[in-house]
């Protein structure tokens, strides 16, 4: 299999390699993030449904806040802002 | 729960102005029992905005709402976070030249309450608030106006009232007002003083008080912190509040401590029918993304309804009731009932004492509405 088949992301300035058709989630959960963002009140959220309905998984994409990732499709140059550091 | 079988006043109604007027009952050292149909803030309170403004429809309406500012402000700092008080004040928006142009006499009638206000040029205007669509005038700033956070408000109000002995009793549905007395499902409470504070629903008591309900709509965004820094506001909106045959809508948008953005506001005659009107709901937001077109790219995560308590002159009724002994009302607030609710206290308790309130109650004296001809209610 040749880098063709490997789409390559940034999140949080870290790149990740990932199958194409990979969701922005899946992504991800692979490279072991697991809090993507936080609640109003300060606690860690993630992907939970997988299928766009919870919400729980919302990121900035490409300058663009509150995308679900569950939904969004991996492409080359995409780049993920999560907020697993940031408490805010 | 046992009632307190000897109240010198019973308060009907635990929405902010209830609240508001309990806590200034009890503090003056009366036995106050407060009776709420739901639950404490729950009603129209919990529907509203929260900002705290300079409304200077009449100089009734500001006279009114100046002297309430002044009182939230003293004890702004007494409230709990959870009131969320932000001063982040109120930018009024002026779309063309000849709003703008009005400004000028805006700011003077402000001036004679002692409120600061700073007319903005559009390059001002922009840089406070860049989300603002382009080709705008400029505006009007009013610093001291404020956002809250109505219900917790309202509870922070309650709770002061209970550590000066107040009795709160939530799901009890006052019946009837009798002389000096409620009927409770079947049970009559005495007291020397009744204040119907029962807001939208206050004419169920008090038949004669022509107050009806007047629906509205509010949506709240996902979080985008800093959107916005102001209650923004159309110069447009006064208007829109005044027109009482129509339906309205009007460029209203909050900024909320959470970074949400809260967007009004609509206003129309509808009964108590609480549903989503989607019509007035699309005109409100278009009205907002017209003003703010980016707020076309969030996401509403909420929508509700609400039913302010609207009376034919948009004053509100605050006072003695003659007709009945030891009946006052404090009712009527239409769309200002968060910013007023501590003046109507303030000017309630001094009718109740005897003493000459700060602010002339004689424009809100509910009696106004038996002198009125019918055509007018």
């Amino acid at each position: 299999m040749t880098d063709t088949w490997i789409v390559t992301i940034v999140a949080d300035g870290r790149e990740l390699r990932v199958a194409p058709g990979t969701s922005v989630a899946a992504a991800l959960l692979g490279a072991g993030i697991t809090t993507v963002r936080r609640s109003v009140t300060g606690e860690p959220r993630g992907p939970l449904c997988g299928m766009g309905v919870c919400f729980e998984c919302r990121v900035t994409i490409d300058d663009v806040p509150h995308q679900r990732a569950c939904l969004v499709t991996a492409k080359n140059g995409l780049r993920v802002t999560t907020a697993q550091q940031d408490a805010s | 729960m046992t009632i307190a079988t000897r109240s010198d006043a019973i308060v009907i109604g635990a929405g902010i102005v209830g609240a508001a007027c309990a806590r200034a009952l009890a503090r003056e050292g009366l036995q106050v029992l407060v009776l709420d149909a739901g639950f404490a803030g729950g009603g129209t309170t919990a529907a509203g905005m929260g900002h705290l403004v300079a409304m200077d429809d009449s100089a009734e309406q500001l006279a009114l709402t100046a002297h309430s500012l002044s009182l939230w402000q003293s004890l702004r700092h007494s409230l709990p976070a959870s009131v969320e008080y932000d001063a982040c004040g109120t930018i009024w928006v002026a779309e063309d030249g000849e709003q703008l142009e009005a400004v000028a006499e805006k700011q003077r009638v402000y001036e004679e309450h002692a409120i600061a206000s700073e007319v903005l040029d559009a390059r001002r205007l922009y840089a406070l608030e860049p989300n603002l669509r382009s080709g705008l005038a400029g505006g009007l700033l009013v610093p001291a106006d404020s956002v809250i956070y109505p219900p917790r408000a309202a509870l922070a109000l309650l709770a002061d009232a209970q550590t000066h002995g107040a009795v709160l009793r939530e799901q009890c549905r006052v019946d009837d007002i009798v002389d000096h007395g409620v009927r409770v499902g079947g049970e009559t409470l005495h007291a020397n003083v009744i204040v119907n504070a029962a807001g939208a629903d206050s004419g169920r008591l008090t038949p004669e008080l022509p107050i009806v309900p007047r629906k509205g709509h509010l949506a709240i965004t996902d979080r985008h912190p800093g959107f916005c820094r102001h209650q923004l506001v159309e110069l447009g909106y006064l208007a829109s509040a005044h027109v009482m045959s129509t339906e309205s809508v009007a460029f209203n948008v909050q900024p909320r401590a959470t970074g949400q953005v809260l967007i009004g506001s609509s206003r129309e005659l509808a009964g108590w029918d609480a549903a989503t009107n989607r019509g007035v709901l699309r005109q409100m937001l278009e009205r907002a993304v017209a003003f703010m077109p980016t707020l076309a790219r969030m996401s509403i995560v909420r929508t509700w309804t609400g039913f302010r308590a609207a009376t034919p002159d948009k004053l509100p009724l605050i006072g003695r009731w003659l007709p009945i002994q030891g009946l006052y009302v404090a009712a009527g607030h239409e769309g200002l009932g968060i910013t007023t609710s501590l003046g109507t206290a303030s000017l309630l308790a001094d009718l109740v004492l005897g003493r000459t309130p700060v602010v002339d109650a004689a424009a809100y004296s509910p009696m106004r509405v038996l002198a009125a001809p019918a055509a007018a209610r």
